[in-house]
């Protein structure tokens, strides 16, 4: 497996009549940042959902290689170990800010938990690591004990982001990170997601349908449509010189402003 | 086949690149053919030709943003060659990151990140801490010209020239031992281009290589080592 | 007199089975939730018909019954619980901790210790301490299974942000036999440290959220708390102002309407003991 972080190979999903994903595979190395596009009905979620362990592939396994240096494949690894990895190795930002928050508890509580959830149990530096963070993700500091039902879309993103980065993932997988958002808040966020990846050396899998942002934030690209990898490589390269119909047709058809 | 030599940093051989327009019933626009030139380490090599003849395609397939049909892209990689052309994306991005550095004709800029930043951010990708990236970022829009008052600002409001002159700073934020450049002072005054020149000119001296499309006849006469015509490469047919 | 109408302690003997076999395996399991399929009984949901089916399951005819409400003998729901086991089962009833063999109680733990032989069954609302945090059941009972108890500590965490110590002062969350946290029912956190090593055996009723859980006679019981904000047992500015306890749970009770307040023991078996006795001492 060499230096890859995670390997999916001949990934398959179906869903009754629908292959949803049809063998696919890949490989992410630390620090690289890869983005899944594709349309509606690509497969490009199901694909996430596969290799961040949320469904079970049909065929086909997904490797990752733990911060021990140990292999495993995600469908060998039980419950808890999986659960574990999302604290602390893995990160998981949703498009919908409310699913990977808890609404009701403050910021610092949010940032805080996955520390609290690892056994730390002094609250003063819990809650100075939770004010870094807000710093980080540009969040004003006197929001540490605000709730994110008090913050504006933004915002529960970056706070969202910073939940998930605080013990330092290896890997985070994103979903649509700012889809839903407005166009003005979208590009201080893209800025901050790229710098965080630059600054912390994340690997990130992104799925996205804006192929501005795939070429923001990406080095590398896949095309989906129908399950399948119609065209990857290169972000640039696949964008300014794409080589297949369907990868043609995408880029054409995205409006320039 | 040429054979590399030490000295140098870039050599490209038998590049054949041919569009295909998949959405317009499978259209062939062959742009060129059997491109073949070096670029030694403190040389400066232009690309000339008329407008359309397939020079910023040369610049784009060598910087791995094109992909060719066929020919081989070497780039002096440490104590070999990396063919680009064959290279995987990984590799590519560790040679951008390292060893080949590009400045595009025009900015594409991100929204709402200040002129500063986006230069500094550069240098930080290149490897210089955070501190230090920001230093450089400083220098250059310096020696660029670019007014301080602009530098916490985003560019998208900037006129052409001042985006260039970002765009240019970011290109050479880095150390990059190659630097491609398209047309880098198309949009400066004099006194700009002068400060351009002067920049290249630093670098060439300090053992850069520069694979480079100038407008400016007098930008050329100053820089150019080095004058390769494309229309000798150039696969345009006859209607 | 037992109304022939119903069996002992009114449920069938089918019932009690189920739940006592719900009752072994809680105490196999400190702290653990069981589940057990909670009957219709004569009073509504909210009123202890947890703590009621578990006191009806382990009631013998030997048995000496004491069940209090709030620490006193004397308010309504002591009164009707004990009045429903009067009829149905005709067992000895008492007010003296010391002479019960079970007590039914609702949100506190008797000052009198405890000894090996009692029983103590707490009518338990929400059993669940992770319910505040995460609504989901199937949640909750992955955590519970994992161990998964980062949410707990984010709530006090919640607690300290907003009030600046944890505010938390009953249902305090604590961990038993180093593995499962419990909501102790809602006692004031004052009781917690009764809880931990305790010789008699503690049993929990939820009938509405339909769960039992258990603490068995002598096992640790630790309150959840901080490094830097450490569980803090309350402490209470005066004295009981009718026994002069100043180690018992103080209730306050308004005497008039210009400010007047007395603080006086919640556990009315207490205080009165201790009045007899001064009274007693008084008179030699």
């Amino acid at each position: 497996m060499s230096a890859a972080l995670l390997v999916a190979g001949g990934i398959c999903k179906r869903y009754g009549a629908i292959q949803a994903c049809r063998d696919i595979s890949f490989e992410i190395e630390e620090g690289e940042a890869l983005a899944i596009v594709g349309e509606s009905g690509s497969g490009k979620t199901t694909l996430l959902n596969l290799i961040a362990g949320l469904t079970a592939p049909d065929a086909g396994e997904v490797r990752y290689r733990l911060r021990d240096g140990a292999v495993r494949d995600l469908s060998s690894l039980s419950e808890a170990e999986r659960r574990a990895l999302m604290r602390t190795d893995w990160g998981f930002v949703h498009q919908d800010a409310a699913r990977g928050l808890r609404m009701n508890v403050s910021a610092g509580g949010n940032i805080g938990e996955r520390l609290m959830a690892l056994g730390d149990r002094h609250y003063g530096r819990i809650r100075a690591a939770a004010a870094r963070w807000l710093e980080r993700v540009e969040i004003p500091a006197d929001r540490l004990d605000d709730a994110p039902w008090t913050y504006s879309g933004g915002m529960r993103q970056r706070l969202q982001i910073a939940r998930n980065l605080v013990t330092s993932p290896r890997l985070v997988f994103m979903d649509e990170p700012t889809g839903g958002l407005d166009v003005s808040v979208q590009a201080r966020l893209l800025d901050l997601i790229r710098g965080l990846i630059a600054e912390m050396g994340l690997a990130v899998v992104l799925v996205t349908h804006d192929l501005a942002v795939a070429r923001l934030l990406s080095n590398r690209i896949l095309v989906m449509k129908g399950g399948e990898v119609i065209e990857s490589g290169l972000t640039d390269r696949v964008l300014d010189d794409p080589q297949t119909p369907y990868a043609q047709l995408l880029v054409s058809s995205v409006l320039a402003v | 086949m040429m054979k590399p030599w030490s000295n140098d940093l870039l050599v490209v051989e038998d590049l054949d690149k041919t569009f295909t327009l998949h959405l317009h019933g499978g259209l062939r626009l062959p742009v060129v053919h059997g491109v073949g030139f070096a670029v030694r380490r403190g040389e400066c090599v232009v690309l000339g030709g008329p407008s359309g003849v397939g020079k910023s395609s040369i610049l784009k397939i060598v910087f791995g943003a094109y992909r060719p049909d066929a020919g081989r892209i070497l780039l002096a990689d440490g104590d070999g060659f990396l063919d680009i052309a064959a290279a995987s994306p990984r590799e590519v991005i560790r040679a951008r990151r390292h060893i080949m550095g590009y400045v595009s004709q025009f900015l594409r800029v991100i929204p709402r990140v200040a002129a500063l930043d986006i230069v500094a951010a550069a240098a930080r990708e290149a490897g210089l801490e955070a501190e230090a990236a920001r230093g450089r970022a400083v220098s250059l829009l310096t020696r660029l010209n670019l007014p301080e008052r602009l530098w916490p600002l985003p560019p998208a409001t900037f006129s052409g020239g001042e985006q260039q002159r970002v765009n240019l700073a970011r290109g050479f934020a880095g150390d990059h031992a190659l630097l491609i450049l398209d047309e880098p002072t198309a949009s400066l005054d004099a006194e700009n281009r002068n400060a351009v020149v002067e920049l290249i000119a630093e670098r060439r001296a300090g053992g850069a290589g520069f694979l480079a499309i100038f407008h400016d006849e007098d930008v050329r006469a100053r820089l150019a080592d080095r004058l390769i015509d494309v229309t000798a490469f150039s696969a345009h047919e006859a209607a | 007199m037992t109304t022939r109408a119903y069996n002992f302690a009114y449920l069938d003997e089918q019932t009690k089975r189920m739940i006592r076999r719900a009752i072994l395996k809680a105490i196999a399991i400190p702290g653990y939730q069981v589940p057990f399929a909670s009957r219709e009984m004569p009073m509504p949901y909210g009123w202890g018909t947890g703590g009621v089916q578990v006191t009806a399951s382990i009631l013998g005819p030997d048995d000496v019954l004491k069940v209090i409400d709030q620490g006193a003998d004397d308010t309504t729901n002591a009164v009707s619980i004990r009045a429903f086991f009067v009829r149905t089962a005709g067992v000895r009833t008492t007010t003296d901790t010391s002479e019960a063999t079970i007590i039914q109680t609702r949100h506190r733990v008797p000052e009198t210790p405890l000894s090996e032989g009692q029983i103590l069954v707490y009518q338990v609302p929400i059993p669940e301490p992770l319910r505040y945090l995460e609504p989901r059941e199937t949640e909750t009972r992955t955590m519970h299974a994992l161990g998964e108890y980062g949410v707990m500590h984010v709530k006090l965490y919640e607690d300290i942000s907003r009030h600046g110590h944890i505010a938390t002062t009953y249902a305090y969350p604590a961990r038993v036999a180093g593995r499962y946290i419990m909501d102790p029912s809602p006692i004031p956190k004052f009781d917690n440290p009764k809880l931990d090593d305790c010789p008699a055996l503690q049993l929990f009723g939820a009938g509405r959220e339909k769960r039992i859980y258990a603490i068995p006679p002598h096992t640790r019981v630790v309150p959840l708390d901080f490094e830097d904000h450490p569980f803090e047992r309350t402490k209470f500015d005066s004295a009981c102002a009718l026994c002069g306890a100043t180690d018992s749970y103080l209730d306050e009770v308004v005497t008039d309407d210009a400010g007047g307040r007395l603080f006086v023991c919640s556990d009315t078996d207490y205080c009165e003991k201790r009045q007899a006795a001064k009274r007693k001492d008084a008179a030699e």
